[in-house]
Parts: structure tokens; sequence; C-alpha cells
């Protein structure tokens, strides 16, 4: 199968992942969509790593892994310590500044 | 096919045995490694100190390791890295050049500020003999909550905050520096996983605060989603992540491969790429139209924390964006500054015009950080030697006012912590002069009165810009400038010609601590206006980036 073919698929995760960022509410569901496009990434990285025939693009992929555990870590701690006072996940209801 | 076939059974059969050590110039790697050493230190602290001790050691600890780490740019620079000798160092994937060092001695200046500004616990009056300073006490206790109650009672500190504050200094140092774009990728989520965590620390008004990383935290996390996808499709384009290889491959001029023969005709792949590269950056320097998180940010971090993310980050994020493109890309010129003159001209534009709409200092100087960005962006422009100079010498002259002035806004308070509205600020001139008037000099250096540190670096930028090519950018950047003269101006007039309020908010008493950060940035302020030439000069000389 051409390689190439999953550099569409890569880009279709990524603008998947951009786009629910940008329409849904619940928090733990943007930063799904963050991750998606944090994978998406990985594999369009390993398939040009096949492409152009070294590694580097593989060595990234693992570095995105341990990056996007640590940020699960910190994201996480974030939203939880924001849900036990409100009770609630949604973005929409983090409005106390406004202009 | 084959190839990676081979490449595959290479690596397998014959790499196995013979896997050669990479070479790492640790002496000139140990300023990050420095800070980095200090950060687990204060981990380490953390975990086996008992309480009473560690306010004391992780103050000491961090203000230690950054000054040992200061040292350490300056012994190099002395040995004339950065400017008759530079190079790449750790396997080409840190540079050490005038720029990179420029850089990592204004961010560990600034961090010294932060930790100072940090370690001030006398603005609120003790609790139970409990001396209390900006942070929470426990920040997984729900804000008024019993265990927030019994935590404060039991006198806790977030004395995290340091090592925090020390890994987020390490990854800003390597941040610059950076040669390629995975160690740039890793140098960026380093310096931005603690920000993320510092700004929900706030001891007063922790919804606020919350909320502040909550939107810091997705909004990050969705730009470096963008800057990863697009070091994806610039390695797709030229087949490795070093920046001067980037640049070889644009230019023609690299081994050609099968491989390359058919990823450099596609264009797509590279102009995509660079502006979503671009796009995670311009995030990070808070450039219009990626600036949305600005304020609400500034206004709900902890006040030290958003002197600190104001300046270094600020510092750091443009010293990644220079290097990215005088380096990688100067050869697709053409292509990006047209671009770039759009996000510049919107950035100053439209900085400048909501400022003058704020009523809390803290977004006031959102904002106006936002107008700067695009007064920075003019000599990123410029696309000459002295365009970078003047960016550099701009930033340091900007870390120490911002600092500055938002040590000044930690010392406004009534009852309810930090009175950040402008209306409670009326007559502060009458009640506490000094602070006032040193506020004022904060505010006119930021609108670029001469003689103040703002306006020398505003007329480098402006100079270099001119010089550049980039005449109608001045223009755009000098009427903007007017524009954010008058809110610069309204405050004064607000401070020292109105009535105070009956019950407005009284000025405390800092400790040395402030008192020294606030000096610090006084004395630069003045120094860097009225005698700018010596850091001018080395300024300009350390504008040169090491290529191979």
């Amino acid at each position: 199968m051409n390689p190439v073919n999953y550099l569409y698929l890569a880009a279709l995760l990524f603008t998947i992942g951009a786009a629910g960022v940008l329409v849904r509410r619940n928090a733990i569901v943007l930063f799904m969509c963050v991750e998606l496009m944090l994978n998406a990434s990985n594999l369009a990285l390993v398939t040009f790593s096949r492409l152009h025939g070294n590694l580097d693009g593989q060595i990234l992929a693992f570095f995105t892994m341990v990056v996007a555990a640590a940020e699960v870590v910190v994201g996480l701690a974030i939203i939880v310590s924001i849900f036990r006072t409100r009770h609630s996940a949604s973005v929409d209801d983090s409005n106390l500044m406004k202009l | 096919m084959s190839d990676v076939h081979s490449l595959w059974m290479a690596a397998a059969g014959g790499g196995t045995a013979s896997i050669p050590a990479p070479q790492i110039e640790y002496g000139q790697l140990s300023p990050m490694l420095i800070v980095f050493g200090a950060a687990v230190l204060g981990i380490l602290a953390e975990a086996f100190l008992p309480r009473r001790l560690r306010w004391g050691t992780q103050v000491t600890l961090a203000l230690a390791g950054l000054a040992a780490a200061f040292v350490a740019v300056l012994v190099l620079a002395n040995d004339g890295y950065g400017t008759t000798k530079s190079g790449l160092i750790a396997m080409g994937s840190v540079a050490l050049d005038g720029p990179a060092l420029f850089l990592q001695g204004v961010i560990l200046l600034a961090g010294v500020l932060a930790v100072l500004l940090y370690a001030e616990r006398r603005l609120d009056p003790r609790v139970d003999g409990v001396p209390l300073d900006a942070f929470t006490a426990q920040g997984a206790a729900a804000p008024g909550g019993e265990q927030e109650k019994q935590a404060a009672k039991a006198g806790f500190a977030s004395t995290e905050v340091y090592p925090l504050t020390l890994f987020a200094i390490g990854g800003m140092l390597l941040f610059p520096a950076a040669n390629d774009l995975l160690t740039m990728f890793v140098a960026l989520e380093v310096f931005s996983l603690p920000l993320y965590l510092l700004c929900a620390l706030a001891r007063r008004r922790r919804l606020l605060s919350q909320e502040a990383a909550v939107k810091y935290f997705l909004l990050g996390s969705f730009a470096s989603a963008f800057f990863l996808f697009g070091s994806a499709l610039l390695y797709g384009y030229a087949g490795s992540f070093r920046l001067p290889d980037i640049h070889d491959v644009i230019a023609g001029t690299a081994p050609a491969t099968p491989a390359l023969a058919s990823s450099t005709q596609n264009d797509v792949l590279l102009l995509v790429g660079l502006a979503m590269v671009a796009v995670g950056l311009f995030f990070k320097v808070g450039a219009v139209p990626f600036h949305s998180w600005t304020p609400d940010v500034y206004q709900g971090a902890p006040t030290p924390v958003t002197g600190f993310m104001a300046a270094a980050t600020k510092v750091a994020a443009f010293g990644a964006l220079l290097r990215l493109f005088y380096v990688a890309f100067p050869g697709l010129r053409w292509d990006w500054r047209p671009v770039m003159w759009a996000v510049a001209i919107l950035t100053m534009v439209v900085g400048a015009i909501l400022a003058v709409t704020q009523q809390d200092v803290k977004r006031l100087l959102a904002y106006s950080s936002i107008a700067h960005a695009g007064f920075i962006l003019t000599g990123v422009i410029a696309s000459n030697r002295q365009g970078v100079g003047a960016v550099l010498f701009y930033l340091l002259a900007y870390t120490f006012v911002t600092l500055g002035a938002f040590a000044v806004v930690t010392l406004v308070r009534d009852s309810k912590g930090e009175a950040t509205h402008l209306s409670s600020w009326a007559g502060l001139g009458r009640r506490s002069p000094l602070l006032a008037a040193v506020f004022a000099l904060f505010l006119l250096s930021f609108a670029g009165i001469p003689l103040t540190a703002g306006f020398t670096g505003k007329f480098a930028v402006f100079q270099a810009a001119a010089a550049g090519g980039a005449t109608p950018l001045v223009i755009i950047g000098v009427l903007s400038s007017a524009v954010a003269a008058f809110f610069y101006i309204r405050v004064i007039v607000l401070m020292f010609f109105s009535d105070p309020q009956p019950n407005g908010p009284a000025v405390a008493i800092p400790s040395a601590f402030t008192s020294t950060a606030i000096s610090l940035g006084v004395i630069a302020t003045v120094g860097l206006g009225v005698l700018p030439q010596y850091f001018l000069d080395l300024a300009s000389k350390a504008a040169m980036f090491s290529g191979h």
C-alpha cells in the first residue's frame, strides 16, 4: 500500500482533532481532541520517516508520547481541581473573566 | 521500500554492538544543567525536608542556582562564545551563539527577579503566626472547602512553586538555543507545563486562577499540537529536523536522495509546515490572532507568576522565532514576510486599541504586552543583523520594565488582596507618591518616552525595520505607540490628578525581596534609557546566529 495514504489519514485525524477542540464544550473531550492531534502528528512522523528512510521521525514520535504523557498529568490535575470546585467540566462555565 | 529495509537491517545487524556514544559538551551546556540540577534538588527538598525548613531552602536554592547559571553564561560569553567563536553542541541539537547566550542571560535575570517576587511574605498580615505568600496553601484543596481551611490553619505553603519555576526557566534557556525542531518541541513543553500549573496556584481569587490555568492549558496544548504537526510536515519536506539542514534543502544545496527528489517538489509540505510551526510560536509570544489567552491568563494567574510569564516566556519564544526564521527559512523570506507583516500590524493595532478599554490593571498590562509583541515583530521582520540586535536589546529592556510593573501591582492592596481595578488606583500618587512615581516610570517606559529603556528599544527595532525595507510597518508602529501612550498617560493622570477613594486600597510595605526587584527594575529602566550604548553594542555584537 502506498505510504502516502497514511499521510492523508494523519491529516484527517489532525483535522478531526482540531475541529473537536473548536466545537466541543467539555474540557476532557477537548483534551482528548488535543491528544488526537498529537497522535496524528505521530502517524505523519512515522510515515515520513519511512519515506525518507531515516529514523529521525520515529525518534520524535517517542518524544511526543512522553510529552503527551506529561501533558496528561498536568492537564488532568488542572481539570480535576476545577471540577471539584464547580462540579462541571464544561468550558462554558469558565467565564468569570470577560472583557 | 528496499532502502528502508536495508536501513533496518543495518541498524539491527551491524549497529547494535557499536552505537557511538554521543558527544555532550557538559561545560558549554552548564547554564541549563545547573538550573535543571537546582530544580531536581528542589524536588528532593520538597520530598524529604520537614515543612518548616522548606521555604528557606527553596528560596536559597533557586536564587543560588539562577546566580550560578548566570555566572556560567558570563564565563561562556567571556570565553568568546557568541562573539568570536560559536558553534553547535550536543551533537548539533543545541546552538551556542550570540543570541542564545544573550537571551539566556536575560531569562536568568528575569528568573531572579521573579523568584524575589515569589519569596515576598510580608504583604498579607500573618495568620496564626504563619506568614502568607502569593500562593495557595494547598493546590489540591477545593477553593473555600474544609480541606483548604485545614491546610491554611496548619500553615502549609506551596513551596513547590520554586522547583516548578526552575524547570520552566531550564526549558526557556533551551528554547532559544534549540537548533532542531525536536529539541525546540521538547523545550517548549518543558517550559509550558510548569507554567500551566503555576497559574492555578493563587492564594486569593482561586476560581479565577484555576480558570486561567485551564484556559492556558487547553489553548497552549492546542498550539503545541500545531507546532508538532508543522514539524512533522517540515520533516516530510526536508528529511531532517535540523534547522541548518532545512535551510540547505530549501536552498537546493543538500545532497540529493530519491526521497528528497520527490518531497522537495511539494511546496505544500514546506509552506503549511512553516505556517503551523509559526502558529505555535506566535501563540507563545501572544501575537494577534493567537492572543486571546493572554488577558485572561495574565489576570487570573498569581501576579508574580504573571510577571515571570510576561517577561521570560516572551524572551524565550522570540529567541526561537528569530532562530527559526533566520537559520532555517531566510531563503523563503519573500513568502513569510507578507504574512508576518499582517501579523505584526494586527498585533500592534489590536493590542493598543483594546488596551484603551480595559478597567483592570493586569488586563491593561496584558494588552500592552500584546502591543509590545507587535513592536518586537517589526524587528524580526527587518531580516537583517541590525534587526536581531534590536530585538535582543528590546527583550532585555522589556523584561525589567514588565517585572517591575507587575511587582508594583502586587503592592497595591485592599482587604480582599490585590486591588487591580483601575478605579481603585485613583489618587494613588497622593497617598504614596514614591510607588506611584515608580509605576509612572514603568508606564512611560512602556509608552516609549525618551530617557527610558522602552524608548531605546523601540527606536532600535523601528530603525532596523526601516533599514530592512519595512517603512510602512514603522509608520503603523509609531501610530499605535501613540495610541498606546494615551492609555499609559491616562493611568498616570488617574494616579496623580484625581481624588483618592475614601476606602481605597493601601500600599503594603514590602520586604527586601520585592524592594530589591523593583529597585533593579527602576535601575535598568533608567540605565538602559540614559546610557544604553554598552548594552546596544553588546546586543549587536551578539546578533549572529551560528549556522553549521
